[in-house]
């Protein structure tokens, strides 16, 4: 790929080719995630957003092998920068870097953790309600200890939380997973995100934290592994304003201190701009737009980026009306995506040639700005442009309410094909 | 006439009690009050929209349920064009019921999902008694189409549509019987941001076109300084700052309001790195809410005083903040200012409490 080492200082750690991933559902086969490419950098934040449904969190998912079934990997390459890997796997390496889809699963799974990790959008749902969460962070060091020490095995590196460990543990309390040193290590590690009277604190529960601690807390499990990459799945989306404030604040601290990469995932423009150096756009399952910071805010190449900056309000200059991209996100089932420009049918600017898919073109910017948008080829053409109805009039009619991604102008077309 | 305000809140309190069932009566348990409003006043002029902002749990919501007596008020009075709505009989409470309505946050569970749009959209008026079932299909067909359906969905059921077409249909709805005042309940938060730039366009054409006057409950303050005229910032059941928006926005005067807004990550390259002040520690528990003013223990400013009394704004059409750092007699300029918090402020280059865990404070949990 051309654009793999460009003018960036800085090495890639992990290198995303054409990676797809996707849903076999009963409707049909979900295109969630659709030849998507990128690279993550030492020591950078670097930021996915698009709205719900664009295949941003399963892409995170996709890269440390959490996709669950229906849902499945299908083609593309996850590169990752280990030089041990590589050695052990040379029939998966690339110079430093290895496939990590090639590796066999008992090693992907050890590298959660050490390499990468987690945190969620939720943290009331993350925690088990039941334990410690300083039991649980203690658990997560423990793991990667172990895993540490023995890097290949992966028999008991989890413990179950039934009534048959209740018993055991009340009778035999030396078989207990997590010892003293890691219950230390967690105490230290909440300390670390901030979490005032941390041994008082890792003995509560998680209903005895509030959002924003344990939020907190889940960043300490994060952190337990050291990891090279972490990966953040909409972290503050379900805080206040003033706690998201702190946990950002936290983010960017750990991240400078360790000088760890951190994939950053949101929906929020705002956060994107606050932390990430570079920026992937996605939509309908693709990465539309990507680029530097200043790429894809001041020279959004993109309509869809374009469409999602004007559709934000202003917090410091009220602007007297939006503008929105009609129309909403499309279905992502493959039977009903076509071979077109999947933003085609919401674009102000779609052309006879958006009907055809296009590739990635080099947009004006930084040498790393990409869309894939003809846009950024040659300029727009109102001789070229579809009719306003062609979307309405020309497409198959629908085959029933698609769970979560109901198209919103299908209905309306039906409607006027039966007028 | 048009001076006067459509809607007039005078101290209005919801408080939910804890530990009062008939059991804990018996075992001689003192009934626990949560005071999710406590003395809430303002007013909203015809045809203006009032934004009312503030974290979660703060009681945005309850006050617009409230105030449309959805919920027994505990205290206070609601005026609806001078009427007070908590003392109307039937047949008051039912007109005032035309008039005022409200749209509901989750556009996914407040549509009844074995109702047909048609219906949910007719309801109303059949509630208030237009028996023509003709007529009201056919003024459920114009409502989905003035607020961006089409007629032809009449009979489809929520589930069939996305969650920006439900919210239109919660709109229809709520304008089912040409109310004057609407309370929009967090209308677009549950929405993607490229459909909720569509609803706040629609919200405000229907505004224009039927003079409604709406309230505006939000966290988003981006949207509230979009669509609003006059904000209130509430803070722990109470309100903390109340003024024109452009006031609010560029002059805050609340320690909170200033915090709030300095949270707020914009979309822009000029964000990129900004540090923020972060306001320390979590929102106290309305359960036992800190004494005098609620908003002491994070505030960078406390001083012994603000833990004494809490302090008052006056109602009106002005920029009111409740804080004593507004009156410059006050005796809060004489008292100690409270150390923890003021070392917070101190250490402001940014550090706040996030990476030195030694100087977080605790109090707030």
């Amino acid at each position: 790929m051309s654009h793999s080492n460009g003018v960036a200082s800085r090495q890639d750690v992990l290198r995303v080719r054409d990676l797809s991933t996707r849903f076999f559902t009963d409707e049909g086969q979900v295109n969630a995630v659709e030849s998507v490419s990128f690279d993550v950098r030492d020591g950078e934040i670097l930021g996915i957003v698009g709205e719900s449904g664009s295949g941003k969190s399963v892409t995170a998912l996709s890269l440390i092998d959490l996709v669950e079934s229906p849902g499945r990997v299908t083609s593309g390459q996850l590169w990752y920068r280990n030089a041990d890997l590589a050695e052990e796997f040379s029939d998966a390496a690339d110079g430093e870097f290895v496939d990590l889809r090639a590796l066999p699963t008992r090693v992907r799974r050890a590298l959660r953790g050490p390499s990468f990790s987690m945190v969620f959008q939720d943290p009331m749902s993350s925690f088990n309600p039941s334990i410690p969460v300083g039991e649980q962070i203690a658990e997560a060091v423990e793991v990667q200890r172990r895993a540490r020490a023995n890097p290949r095995s992966t028999r008991s590196r989890t413990q179950g939380y039934g009534l048959g460990r209740y018993l055991l543990d009340s009778v035999v309390p030396t078989l207990d997973y997590t010892d003293d040193e890691s219950h230390e290590r967690a105490v230290e590690l909440l300390e670390q995100v901030g979490i005032p009277d941390p041994e008082q604190r890792a003995r509560e529960y998680p209903h005895q934290f509030s959002g924003g601690m344990l939020q907190r807390a889940m960043i300490a499990q994060a952190l337990a592994g050291e990891p090279d990459v972490l990966i953040a799945d909409e972290p503050t989306t379900a805080l206040d304003v003033t706690i998201q404030a702190q946990i950002l604040n936290l983010l960017r601290d750990i991240q400078e201190e360790r000088d760890m990469s951190v994939l950053m995932i949101t929906h929020d423009l705002g956060v994107i701009a606050r932390m990430c150096d570079r920026v992937c756009v996605m939509y309908a399952g693709e990465v539309v737009e990507r680029g530097t910071l200043e790429d894809v805010f001041d020279r959004p190449t993109h309509p869809y980026t374009e469409g999602l900056l004007g559709s934000i309000p202003d917090l410091d200059d009220p602007a007297p009306r939006l503008q929105p991209i009609e129309g909403n996100v499309p279905s992502l089932l493959d039977s009903e995506m076509g071979d077109r420009c999947y933003f085609a049918d919401r674009c102000p600017k779609a052309m006879t040639e958006c009907l055809q898919h296009p590739p990635e073109y080099e947009a004006e910017g930084s040498a790393e700005h990409r869309a894939r948008c003809v846009l950024a080829d040659h300029p727009y053409d109102e001789r070229e442009a579809l009719p306003p109805d062609y979307f309405e009039a020309g497409r198959p009619a629908e085959t029933g309410p698609v769970d979560g991604g109901t198209d919103d102008d299908r209905p309306a077309e039906e409607a006027q094909q039966n007028d | 006439m048009t001076d006067d305000p459509l809607v007039r809140v005078e101290s209005l309190q919801k408080y939910y009690y804890e530990q009062d069932t008939f059991v804990d009566r018996l075992l001689g348990r003192e009934p626990q009050s949560v005071k999710a409003v406590d003395g809430v006043s303002f007013d909203i002029a015809p045809g203006e929209t009032l934004g009312l902002v503030g974290e979660s749990g703060c009681g945005k919501s309850t006050t617009g349920e409230t105030l449309l007596a959805l919920r027994e008020a505990t205290g206070g009075h609601v005026y609806f064009e001078g009427e007070d709505v908590f003392a109307m009989g039937d047949d008051d409470r039912q007109r005032f019921r035309r008039r005022a309505q409200v749209v509901f946050q989750d556009p996914y569970s407040s549509l009844d999902p074995r109702m047909t749009v048609g219906d949910i959209v007719a309801e109303p008026l059949q509630i208030h008694g237009q028996s023509d079932r003709e007529g009201r299909r056919e003024r459920a067909k114009e409502l989905l189409e003035r607020v961006g359906l089409s007629a032809s969905q009449v009979d489809r059921y929520p589930s069939e549509f996305s969650g920006g077409q439900r919210q239109r249909v919660g709109i229809a709805r709520a304008l089912a019987l040409e109310p004057e005042f609407v309370v929009l309940d967090e209308p677009v938060s549950a929405l993607d941001v490229s459909v909720q730039a569509q609803v706040l366009n629609l919200l405000e054409d229907l505004q224009e076109e039927f003079g409604l006057t709406y309230l505006f409950i939000a966290h988003d303050l981006s949207v509230v300084r979009h669509i609003c005229d006059r904000v209130a910032v509430m803070y722990l059941g109470e309100i903390v700052e109340i003024g024109e928006t452009d006031d609010i926005f560029e002059d805050p005067q609340h320690p909170y309001t200033q915090a709030l807004l300095e949270s707020v990550p914009r979309a822009a390259t000029s964000e990129h790195g900004r540090r923020v002040d972060a306001l320390a520690g979590d929102v106290p528990s309305p359960r036992n809410p800190p004494a005098g003013c609620h908003f002491h223990t994070r505030c960078p400013y406390a001083r012994e005083a603000c833990r004494e009394e809490p302090p008052a704004y006056d109602v009106g059409r002005n920029h009111e903040a409740a804080c004593f750092r507004l009156d410059e007699s006050h005796a809060y300029w004489e008292s100690t200012p409270i150390a923890q918090n003021a070392a917070d402020s101190e250490g402001a280059d940014g550090v706040g409490e996030s990476t030195g865990p030694d100087e977080s404070p605790s109090e707030a949990d």
